[in-house]
């Protein structure tokens, strides 16, 4: 089946068709990783958009229990390729089932580079697929232009709050749309982790004694997450060890005065370097965040950066004058991804005191 | 950290000459390395036996030394140079061994030199088995049960605890020497002993086996600071059980999940960081298909064939970073040069897939075992990109020049399946046209998976092309189908052949539907940043991006493609100075090739890289997109030379040296008119096409005549017959191979042969230096040892050369290079072969006179003239001293190839010698060779009756030299009867002790045995001696002349070297 991927600046790419057939209307990033497709389907973060995989072969490996959450969240998904024949011991399907199991959408056989490219000098924006061969582009322009992802928090987050028992710290995850592994590194440390719905408050929080608080990663504007950021204010007041990746670091830095803006294009991908500024060391991160903390805006008495992108020089961890707190940009947890960082989860068990 | 200010000179040591299992990427590596610390202002000495490399040359290091890489000669170098630094992980093992050895020795401390890029204590625990594994014991990352012994007991009982198989694994030895799967006591006995012999410290280490596993690679980079990145991971086709050198390789990986990927990044990481390697690394794996379980193979402390390939595929430099590194840079200082954005410190990303194919051997050597071990056997390798895996698959596999354009060789489809079943169990390089015959019987992938332990992924692609085959040929031609069938890139002339359509036709489709080829760029970051380097492959659908304004002259340089035997790094080092050169003259200059190996191949080399197949479908489809001026052909061997006549048919413009006047030089009949009209004698001979044909014209000749095809290279299938049965034997082997031009049939005069280069600007002759063989005539000239200058000709026999060069390049109307091959025979001088394109002796002779031939040529074929650029004319003044080119062998790597030299080439590479006197420039070529003689002062001679004469000679020689010689029964005779005391010892055939058992005991330094010619069957007693000598580590002679120079070279070997800096060197 034919279908089509047309984008706000008018560009049609014609493909194949793979998942569910609905039509949809997402905005288009790129992920350059090239293993983890279903770490990358399976990222909350991923909620309101629809993702190009950079890499052209798709789904060598099938679907394996490498899920970092419940279901897939992106929109819609957009591949070179997708393989016919997975091959791995742990493979329990194909791609395309799953894709057409959870209802998601999806264009194989268009030239992702040529998209990337065009992302890439245009910056993100957003786009439709559709299987209707009979498109009407003046109709569609302005219904893409239109689109916004909207509060995508609310979509994602867990509904009601769960434990991961331990019997090391006791650390309040707050879940803005967490990657399985945040949960997952913090039990293996010997955490008790108790998992909180995003709009949870921090009275209720902080009630609960935990020895630090964790802020996940997750989907859209920073800035729209004002009722969150009220929150993060009295949290940030609470004096208790708080470490924060992704959309946790930027609204930690909201909550604090500082300013976020969107990128050009984002940092998506395992690849990009950070540099630790205490050390001077590098690590390959894992990634994917379409908006940044705007350093300018920072307060230098509230907090300094404590990691830079090598390659553009945008913030990639901010550490807290005075408090206990620190919060990375990228993903220490990995999956999908380089584990270099994974050192920082140990560092936030020193925070909260240490091993017991 | 910035650049450590106390590195000011650098001695940088190459790997040598080139010998199965380390080749061409280490003149990449290397070149690419030094070039980086020249642009830091160090001042560096290189030192390399290898005179073909683009590193030795005078543009790349301040001081050049082309010396035989022993420690003491290292030793004179440093001692007169004063670097302060070493840096030995570029040369391969052979450079890593000595740097260890001059650390180890203590020499460096004494003469205040570090060594940098790695320390001897990192070397030792990569490279030593038993430190290596305590190693990884230490951080927790898990080996295969194993252990090192020294003998051949420990090996049995210990192999009896952990069962058969094991893999055996001698230390310090290139490209797995002597390794092998034992899987029972005998084979373990056979290959232990043989290891343990060739074991630079007699050490073996017995391993569990752990074939069948997945092999996956990491390329890993770290600086001083303790960063480290990955820079790509591979995947190999062929499971653990074949050398990676001789298996299909991928990258990135395929079937690995980001867990498994993960996993080995991590552990490869930390493997990096306690072995504390400042530089390149490379780590191999075995992963277990059915879990996560992996054992570390092995980690290469130093830059290596897989980096070259890692380099190449996702266009990291890695040596460059290496040198940087070296310096005391850290990864986050050093700009990636290809996007001019990011930094070193940041991993490739690729949006393609690569495929590796090594190129084997075997179409030279045809009586070589074909299996694939652990032993590597491959020469070269070929890569390609695309975006699916059955293109780049495709695309490889033409790019091997083996005639083999798709799936359906190698006559599998006449087997019967109980017949391909069991061929599906050999493994050798033929196993995927075996597989695709197979699922084309509908043999099911998972059974074949079942018994190759190929991973299904890969299978099914195959499959997917087999389902393409039988698509074209059983469904109508649609426009989609073709489509299809490009995007996985099967070429038009296998498209034509499967729908029955002619080859026009198809094109003729293409381009009416327009399904032509368009090219993406390698940016290393798959499009994230906008890349500076334009360097493409081709896919079918999509958008195009190699775009660009001319705003120059435009010239297509075609590289060589692989490196095998009779084509190798020589004309990479042409196709290279010929880019620089047209680059000087402003021109923008274009390269195609696909060999990952080369310097050509650099992304920086050309204004622009195109890595794509060598084939006339492949170049005409980036001539349509970059419409050049012109393009050269003589410098990219015979692999360019056949492109001529279909270049000429896409309008392209020949620079240089006409078609016509190439082919003139090719084909019999207008080459004889030639003569004629020069008045240039040559040995008498005819063209035939039928062994019938042959036989009269040997007949009128009488025996012993000369056979070959025209239009070849290194002498393939040439041959000399004694009698009508041999000449049958061979006109029958040339017929077999896709033969369109006739065979030559000649007589055959030994005398000597001379060999010359020269450069014509199509009046005037430039003769850098005149080559003269120690073998005569009948051994080819790249197996030959060849003195500059000529050293036993007279002045009227080198007027009369010149002479003839001076005539056969303006009756050719060369412009450009030409390369003549005489024999000169009492006084007289016959001219045996003019090839008027670039020559294996091109970088040799420009080095040793200081004559840049490649630029000369690249300046002539631009309009320039010889005295125009105030060179003069015609034979240049002879060197103050003698430099001899000595051939290199790989025989010990290739189980059952008959080693004997004729006129077909069968050498790797080659090393140079060069001093003041011929005696010591003679010497430095054998040591540089790896002929370090006396050991035990015996040896054995088994001569052809013709022989027997000079044989006396030789023979007393070797006894003055207090040689014990050991003949055989005829030889025996013959020599004590003409006053030369020699013991006979039986043949093989005969009791022991016999000539087998004297070998096998490991107290021979040297077998000098003529072969009786002929194409010889396998049983013969002199093949087996000469196999059990080779395969033992004896030296070999099969030439009197090799013999004769041998035993002069011991004669005059007691001094002390001294290294010759032919940077300095001027001739002109």
């Amino acid at each position: 089946m034919k279908a089509f991927l047309i984008l706000e600046d008018g560009t049609v790419l014609e493909g194949t068709g793979i998942g569910s057939s609905r039509e949809v209307i997402s905005e288009i990033v790129f992920n350059t990783s090239m293993t983890g497709y279903l770490e990358v389907l399976t990222d909350p973060s991923y909620a309101g958009q629809a993702v190009v995989m950079t890499y052209p072969l798709i789904g060598n490996y099938g679907i394996t229990p490498d899920m970092e959450s419940k279901q897939p969240w992106p929109d819609g998904y957009i591949v070179r390729e997708l393989s016919r024949r997975p091959s791995n011991f742990r493979c329990e399907g194909t791609i395309q089932d799953f894709l057409v199991k959870h209802d998601i959408p999806g264009i194989a056989g268009i030239d992702t580079r040529a998209l990337t490219r065009i992302l890439r000098d245009k910056g993100t924006m957003n786009g439709m697929i559709t299987t209707d061969e009979n498109y009407q582009i003046e109709e569609i322009l302005p219904k893409l232009r239109a689109y916004t992802t909207g509060n995508v928090v609310d979509r994602v987050t867990c509904g009601k709050k769960s434990v991961l028992e331990g019997k090391g710290k006791k650390v309040a995850l707050m879940d803005f749309g967490a990657k399985n592994n945040i949960a997952k590194s913090l039990h293996e440390r010997g955490c008790r982790v108790t998992i909180y719905p995003a709009h949870t408050t921090a009275e209720e929080i902080l009630s609960a004694e935990p020895d630090g608080i964790m802020l996940s990663n997750g989907p859209g504007d920073p800035g729209e997450c004002t009722e969150i950021i009220v929150e993060l204010k009295k949290l940030y007041a609470s004096d208790k060890p708080i470490f924060a990746i992704c959309l946790g670091h930027q609204l930690m830095a909201l909550a604090a005065g500082a300013k976020t803006h969107k990128m050009k294009y984002g940092h998506r991908g395992g690849n990009h370097p950070v540099k630790d500024l205490k050390t001077g060391r590098v690590y390959i991160s894992s990634q994917n965040h379409g908006y940044v903390v705007d350093t300018d805006t920072l307060d230098p008495n509230v907090a300094k950066p404590a990691f830079v992108n090598v390659n553009d020089g945008t913030n990639e961890g901010l550490e807290y004058i005075g408090k206990n707190i620190f919060t990375v940009q990228f993903h220490p947890e990995a999956c999908p991804g380089p584990q270099d960082s994974g050192y920082l989860f140990d560092r936030f068990i020193e925070m909260m005191g240490g091993m017991r | 950290m910035p650049k450590n200010e106390n590195i000011k000179k650098v001695l940088v040591i190459g790997s040598g000459p080139i010998v199965i299992g380390q080749a061409a990427e280490f003149d990449y590596a290397g070149t690419q390395a030094c070039r980086s610390l020249k642009e830091e202002g160090v001042e560096v000495v290189l030192v390399n036996s290898n005179p073909a490399t683009i590193m030795t040359d005078k543009e790349i290091a301040d001081q050049v030394y082309i010396e035989p890489l022993t420690v003491p000669v290292l030793q004179e170098i440093i001692i007169k140079e004063k670097p302060d630094s070493v840096l030995p992980t570029l040369g391969g093992q052979a450079g890593l061994n000595l740097g260890m050895e001059l650390a180890e020795s203590g020499f460096l401390e004494e003469h205040g030199v570090k060594l940098i890029g790695t320390t001897a204590e990192t070397i030792f625990k990569a490279e030593d088995r038993q430190a290596f594994k305590d190693t990884m014991e230490k951080i927790g990352e898990p080996c295969a049960a194993s252990l090192v012994v020294h003998n051949v007991e420990d090996g049995i009982r210990f192999t009896n605890t952990i069962g058969y198989p094991v893999v055996l694994r001698p230390a310090y030895t290139l490209g797995g020497s002597g390794g092998g799967i034992a899987r029972n006591e005998q084979e373990l006995i056979d290959i232990l002993t043989n290891g343990l012999r060739l074991s630079r410290v007699g050490e073996v280490l017995v391993e569990r086996c752990i074939a069948g596993w997945k092999e996956i690679e990491y390329e890993v980079m770290r600086d001083a600071e303790g960063n480290c990145i990955t820079v790509c991971n591979m995947e190999n086709v062929d499971p653990v059980g074949v050398h990676t050198g001789d298996s299909i390789v991928v990258a990135p990986s395929q079937t690995l999940g980001d867990k498994e990927y993960q996993m080995l990044r991590t552990s490869a990481l930390n493997i990096i960081s306690e072995l504390n390697i400042t530089g390149g690394c490379n780590v191999q794996y075995a992963l277990k298909p059915d879990s996560f379980e992996y054992c570390v193979i092995e980690v290469n402390p130093r830059v290596s064939r897989s980096s070259a390939l890692a380099s190449k595929a996702t266009g990291y430099p890695i040596a460059k970073v290496a040198a940087k590194i070296a310096l005391g840079y850290t990864l986050d200082e050093i700009k990636n040069a290809i996007t001019g954005k990011t930094y070193a410190s940041f991993e490739p990303m690729l949006d393609y897939c690569v495929v590796k194919i090594p190129r084997l051997p075997f179409d030279k050597f045809i009586t070589a075992k074909r299996t694939l071990t652990t032993q590597m056997k491959a020469t070269g390798e070929v890569m390609s990109i695309c975006n699916n895996f059955e293109g780049a698959l495709m695309k490889a596999i033409r790019s091997l020049e083996q005639h083999v354009d798709s799936l359906m060789e190698y006559g599998f489809d006449t087997l019967l399946d109980q017949e391909l079943e069991e061929e599906l169990k050999i493994v050798d390089d033929r196993r995927i046209f075996c597989i695709a015959e197979a699922l084309r019987r509908g043999i099911s992938a998972q059974h074949i998976h079942e018994i190759t332990d190929i991973d299904i992924w890969f299978i099914d692609k195959l499959a997917i092309l087999v389902e393409m085959e039988q698509a074209l040929q059983t469904k109508e031609l649609t426009v989609e189908l073709l489509k299809e069938a490009k995007r996985i890139e099967f070429p038009d002339s296998v498209i034509a052949k499967l729908t029955g359509k002619s080859e026009t036709e198809i094109r003729q489709m293409r381009h009416e539907n327009g399904i032509t080829a368009v090219y993406k760029m390698v940016d290393t970051c798959a499009a994230e940043f906008e890349a500076q380097t334009p360097y493409y492959y081709s896919v079918y659908g999509g958008e195009n991006e190699s775009l660009g304004e001319k705003t120059k002259k435009r010239i297509l340089v075609l590289g060589s493609g692989p490196i095998r035997i009779g084509q190798g790094i020589e004309f990479d080092y042409c196709s290279v100075h010929s880019t620089w050169a047209f680059k000087k003259e402003g021109f923008e200059t274009i390269i195609i090739n696909n060999n990952p190996e080369t310097v050509s191949t650099d992304f920086d080399v050309a204004d622009k890289l195109y890595f794509e197949p060598l084939t006339p479908e492949d170049v005409e489809n980036i001539v349509n997109i970059e419409k050049p001026d012109g393009a050269v052909v003589q410098f990219g061997g015979q692999t360019a030379i056949k492109l001529t006549e279909s270049l000429m048919k896409m309008g392209v413009p020949i620079y240089g040296t006409k078609a016509e006047d190439v082919d003139a030089a090719e084909d019999r009949e207008l080459f004889d008119q030639i003569l004629e009209q020069t008045k240039i004698p040559r040995a008498a001979g005819g063209t035939v096409f039928t062994a019938e044909e042959a036989k009269e014209v040997a007949g009128r000749l009488g025996y012993p005549v000369l056979v070959r095809p025209s239009y070849v290279l290194g002498g393939q299938g040439m041959k000399i017959a004694y009698n009508d049965q041999e000449l049958e034997e061979f006109i029958d082997i040339i017929n077999r191979i896709a033969q369109d031009h006739p065979i030559l049939v000649d007589k055959y005069l030994q005398g000597k042969e001379i060999e010359v280069d020269a450069v014509c600007d199509g009046t005037d002759i430039l003769i850098p230096g005149i080559m003269e063989h120690i073998e005569r005539t009948g051994v080819h000239s790249g197996d030959s040892i060849s003195v500059y200058p000529a050293p036993t000709i007279s002045e009227e026999i080198k007027e009369t050369l010149v002479d003839y060069t001076k005539r056969l390049a303006q009756a050719l109307h060369v412009v450009g290079l030409i390369n003549i091959q005489f024999i000169v025979m009492d006084e007289e001088v016959y001219v045996i072969e003019v090839n008027p394109r670039s020559s294996r002796t091109v970088p040799y002779i420009s080095k040793v006179t200081g004559i840049p031939i490649v630029d000369l040529a690249t300046k002539v074929i631009i309009g320039n003239t010889l005295k125009g650029m105030g060179y003069p004319v015609g034979l240049a003044p002879e060197a103050d001293y003698i430099a001899i080119k000595i051939p290199v062998f790989s025989f010990e790597k290739l189980r059952g190839a008959e080693i004997s030299l004729g006129p077909e080439m069968k050498s790797t590479g080659e090393c140079l010698g060069i001093a003041k006197n011929f005696d010591e420039a003679l010497y430095k070529a054998f040591l540089g060779a790896g002929v370090t003689l006396p050991k035990y002062k015996q040896m054995i001679m088994t001569v052809k009756d013709a022989d027997k004469p000079e044989a006396v000679d030789v023979a007393k020689r070797f006894a003055a030299l207090g040689y014990k010689i050991y003949a055989t029964r005829s030889t025996a005779k013959y020599l004590n009867e003409h006053g030369v005391e020699a013991l006979r010892v039986n043949k093989i055939t005969q009791e022991s002790p016999n000539v087998m058992d004297l070998i096998l005991g490991h107290k021979i330094d040297l077998v000098i045995d003529t072969p009786t010619q002929g194409n010889g069957d396998k049983s013969r007693d002199g093949f087996l001696i000469r196999r059990n000598a080779i395969e033992t580590g004896v030296y070999c002679i099969t030439a009197m002349d090799t013999a004769n120079a041998l035993a002069r070279s011991l004669e005059t070997a007691n001094k002390t070297l001294t290294p010759v800096d032919i940077a300095a060197v001027k001739n002109i």
